[in-house]
C-alpha cells in the first residue's frame, strides 16, 4: 500500500514538472483573456496553426474581474477584451499600449461608425470586437400596449412580470433615462431621484436578474425584461412571441474592443492576434457564434438578409442616435455603488 | 403510525431538495437545444463536444491536477502540524489553534486578495505554483482541525509502550501512532481534496496567465451564458463521485464485517 502510495506521489511530481517543463520551448505563447464563451474556439486553433504561436486562452466574467488582475500586475496577459467604459478607465491609468496599426491592416474593414468613439477619441488604443445596445424584450402574447418607452416597465398592469438586470449600471441607467437624465450622470440630485424611481418600481419587479433572463423569458415566465441586444437576438430565435426594443427615451450603446495591456511582452503577435480576428471570414465566424452584432463592414454584409435587416442586432440609425455610451464614472461610480445597494436593501 | 409517516415524507422532502437541481441538470446535459426553457429532443452532441472543447479540458486538468497535488500536501503538513501541535503546553496549543480557526473564519475574498498581494510582493509570476500554494495554505486547517480530535482519542501511554518494547520513535510513530490516527487523516485528505476542487474566489485571485480551473471557467459564462458542455461534465463528475462513494462504502462495510 505504501509503495503504492510512493509512486503515485512521484508521478503527479512528474506531471508537475512536465507542466513546468512545456513553456520552455520557443514558440511563442500569447496570453488571451476574454469574456465567457465570448469567441468560436475553432478560430483560436487556426490562428495557432497559420502563425506558429501557442495561445493560451482564458476567460473572465466581469469588466472588473479583469480589472483587478491586470491592475494587480502579477499577470502577462498580451490580448484583453474590455468594455467601452473599461478602456477609458485603464487608458486613464496607463494600462494599455498604444496600438500600432500598421500591424493591423485589416483595421480598414471596420465600418467607420465604430471609429473614433469618445472612449478612445484618437483610435490609438482598441479595435472594436463586438457591439449592441440594451433594450426591453417582451412577449408579444402577453403585452397589449405598445412597448416603445422604459415608462412602461413602470406600469402596474404587468406587477410580477418584469425582468430586471442585475447590473448597476444597465439598471440605474434605465431610471435615469426614462427621468429624461444622462446615463453618464454626476448629479447626485439625478441620482436621488433614479434611485426612487427604482424603489417606487421594485414591487412590480418579478426579479432581478442576470443570464438566466434568456432562458426564463424562452420560457414565458414574465412578460417584460430588459436585455443585451445578442441576448434578445438569441432570445427571438428560440421563441418567435419575442420581440426587442429600443425605447424612445435613448438607451444604452455599448462595445467590447480588442487592447493590449502595458504589461505584454509580445506585443507584435499580439497585435497579429487583432488583425486575424478582423479578416472578413474569422469576423463572420465569431459573430454568428456569439450572436452579437459585429462592428466588421465586410462581415455585416455577408450575414443572413434576415438578420442584417433585424433592427434588434443592426438597429436604424435613428434609434442608434439616441443611445449614448458608458463614460468611465471615475470616483463618481461609489455613488452609483451606494445607491444600488440601497435599492437592493430595500 | 401517522408520526412516521410524516417523518418519511419530511426526508423525501429533503432528498427532493437536495436531488432535484441535479437531476434537472443531468437531464438538460442530453437536450438538443441550447436553452434551459426548450426540450428539442434527445442528443449527445454536448458530451462530444465536452471531449473536443480545449478551454473546459485544460480546467478540468487543473482543477483535478491542483486538488490531487494540494491536498497530499497540506495533509502531511496538517497531519505533523497537529502532531506537534498536540504536544504543545497547555498556553501554546491555545494560541496556536485560535492561530488556526483564523484562516477558516476569515472570508475567502480577503484571504484570496491577501495571498495575491504577498505573491505580487515576493515576485513570484501568478500561474500554476501560485494557485498550488493558495489551495495548500487553505487546505491545511482543514486537516489540522480534523486530525486533532484523534489525536485527543488517543492512549498517552501507547507510544511510550511501543518504545519500552524496543521500537525506535520512527518506528513506533509510522506503526503505532499514524494507524490510530489514520481515519482523521483520510477524513482530512478528502476534505482538502473537495475544498480544493470547488474553491473559486481563492483560485480567482491567484491565478494567473495559462492557468485556470473549472469554477473559474464555469464563472466566467455568467454573464453570456453557461454553456450545456458544462452539464455534461457535471453530470460525468457526479458519477465518478457517486461511484466512488460506492467502493468506498462497499470496503468499509466489508472490513466492519471481518
Amino acid at each position: 500500500m505504501k509503495k503504492w502510495n510512493l509512486a503515485a506521489f512521484l508521478l503527479i511530481l512528474l506531471t508537475v514538472l512536465g507542466i513546468s517543463g512545456c513553456g520552455q520551448q520557443n514558440k511563442v505563447v500569447l496570453n488571451v483573456y476574454n469574456w465567457g464563451d465570448y469567441i468560436d474556439e475553432s478560430v483560436i486553433e487556426d490562428f495557432e496553426k497559420q502563425y506558429n504561436i501557442k495561445v493560451n486562452y482564458e476567460t473572465f466574467a466581469t469588466n472588473e474581474d479583469m480589472y483587478v488582475k491586470i491592475k494587480s500586475g502579477g499577470t502577462d496577459y498580451d490580448v484583453i477584451f474590455p468594455s467601452e467604459y473599461m478602456i477609458e478607465k485603464m487608458i486613464n491609468e496607463n494600462l494599455l499600449q498604444k496600438l500600432d496599426f500598421s500591424n493591423i491592416p485589416n483595421y480598414a474593414l471596420i465600418d467607420d461608425q465604430f471609429k473614433n468613439l469618445d472612449y478612445d477619441p484618437n483610435n490609438e488604443y482598441s479595435v472594436p470586437y463586438m457591439w449592441g445596445t440594451v433594450g426591453i424584450l417582451y412577449n408579444k402574447t402577453m403585452v397589449d400596449d405598445p412597448v416603445d418607452s422604459w415608462d412602461i416597465l413602470w406600469n402596474e398592469k404587468y406587477a410580477g412580470q418584469i425582468f430586471m438586470l442585475d447590473s448597476q449600471r444597465e439598471s440605474i441607467g434605465v431610471a435615469l433615462q426614462k427621468l429624461g437624465y444622462s446615463l453618464n450622470t454626476r448629479d447626485v440630485n439625478e441620482l436621488q431621484q433614479a434611485k426612487q424611481a427604482l424603489i417606487e418600481q421594485k414591487p412590480l419587479v418579478l426579479a432581478y436578474v442576470g443570464d438566466e433572463v434568456k432562458d426564463k423569458m424562452i420560457g414565458g415566465e414574465a412578460a417584460l425584461a430588459v436585455v443585451w441586444s445578442g441576448d434578445a437576438i438569441y432570445c427571438k430565435r428560440e421563441n418567435p412571441d419575442l420581440e426587442y426594443v429600443i425605447p424612445k427615451e435613448g438607451s444604452n450603446y455599448w462595445f467590447d474592443a480588442m487592447a493590449i495591456p502595458v504589461t505584454s511582452k509580445h506585443k507584435k503577435e499580439a497585435e497579429m492576434f487583432i488583425n486575424y480576428l478582423c479578416e472578413t471570414e474569422v469576423a463572420l465566424k465569431n459573430t454568428d457564434y456569439i450572436g452579437y452584432s459585429t462592428p466588421h463592414a465586410k462581415a455585416k454584409e455577408m450575414l443572413s438578409e434576415e438578420l442584417k435587416n433585424d433592427r434588434a442586432a443592426y438597429p436604424l440609425p435613428e434609434d442608434i442616435a439616441r443611445c449614448e455610451v458608458y463614460k468611465d464614472l471615475g470616483d463618481f461610480v461609489t455613488e452609483f455603488d451606494k445607491v444600488w445597494t440601497e435599492i437592493m436593501a430595500q | 403510525m401517522v408520526k412516521d409517516i410524516f417523518n418519511r415524507i419530511y426526508l423525501f422532502l429533503i432528498f427532493v431538495f437536495l436531488y432535484a437541481p441535479i437531476a434537472v441538470l443531468i437531464i438538460f446535459s442530453f437536450n438538443n437545444s441550447k436553452s434551459r426553457a426548450n426540450w428539442n429532443g434527445f442528443t449527445l452532441k454536448w458530451y462530444l463536444q465536452l471531449f473536443k472543447d480545449p478551454d473546459i479540458k485544460k480546467a478540468l486538468y487543473y482543477t483535478v491536477i491542483i486538488a490531487i497535488i494540494s491536498s497530499i500536501i497540506s495533509t502531511i503538513i496538517g497531519t505533523a502540524a497537529a502532531i506537534g501541535i498536540h504536544n504543545m503546553s497547555k498556553w501554546k496549543k491555545t494560541l496556536v489553534m485560535n492561530i488556526t480557526y483564523l484562516p477558516i473564519l476569515n472570508p475567502d475574498i480577503v484571504t484570496g486578495i491577501s495571498l495575491m498581494i504577498l505573491f505580487i510582493f515576493f515576485k513570484v509570476r501568478l500561474g500554476f505554483v501560485s494557485m498550488l500554494l493558495a489551495h495548500i495554505t487553505f487546505n491545511i486547517p482543514y486537516v489540522i482541525l480534523s486530525v486533532m480530535p484523534k489525536l485527543k482519542q488517543l492512549n498517552k501511554h501507547l507510544y511510550e509502550a511501543a518504545l519500552d518494547l524496543g521500537a525506535t520513535p520512527a518506528y513506533a510513530f509510522f506503526k503505532v501512532i499514524i494507524p490510530e490516527i489514520m481515519p482523521g487523516i483520510i477524513t482530512g485528505a478528502l476534505l482538502a481534496f473537495t475544498l480544493s476542487l470547488d474553491d473559486f474566489v481563492i483560485s480567482f485571485f491567484t491565478a494567473g496567465s495559462g492557468v485556470t480551473n473549472l469554477s473559474i471557467t464555469i464563472y466566467s459564462m455568467a454573464r453570456r451564458g453557461v454553456n450545456p458542455t458544462i452539464n455534461a461534465l457535471s453530470t460525468l463528475m457526479f458519477l465518478c463521485v457517486l461511484i466512488l462513494l460506492f467502493i468506498v462504502n462497499k470496503r468499509t462495510s466489508k472490513d466492519a464485517n471481518e
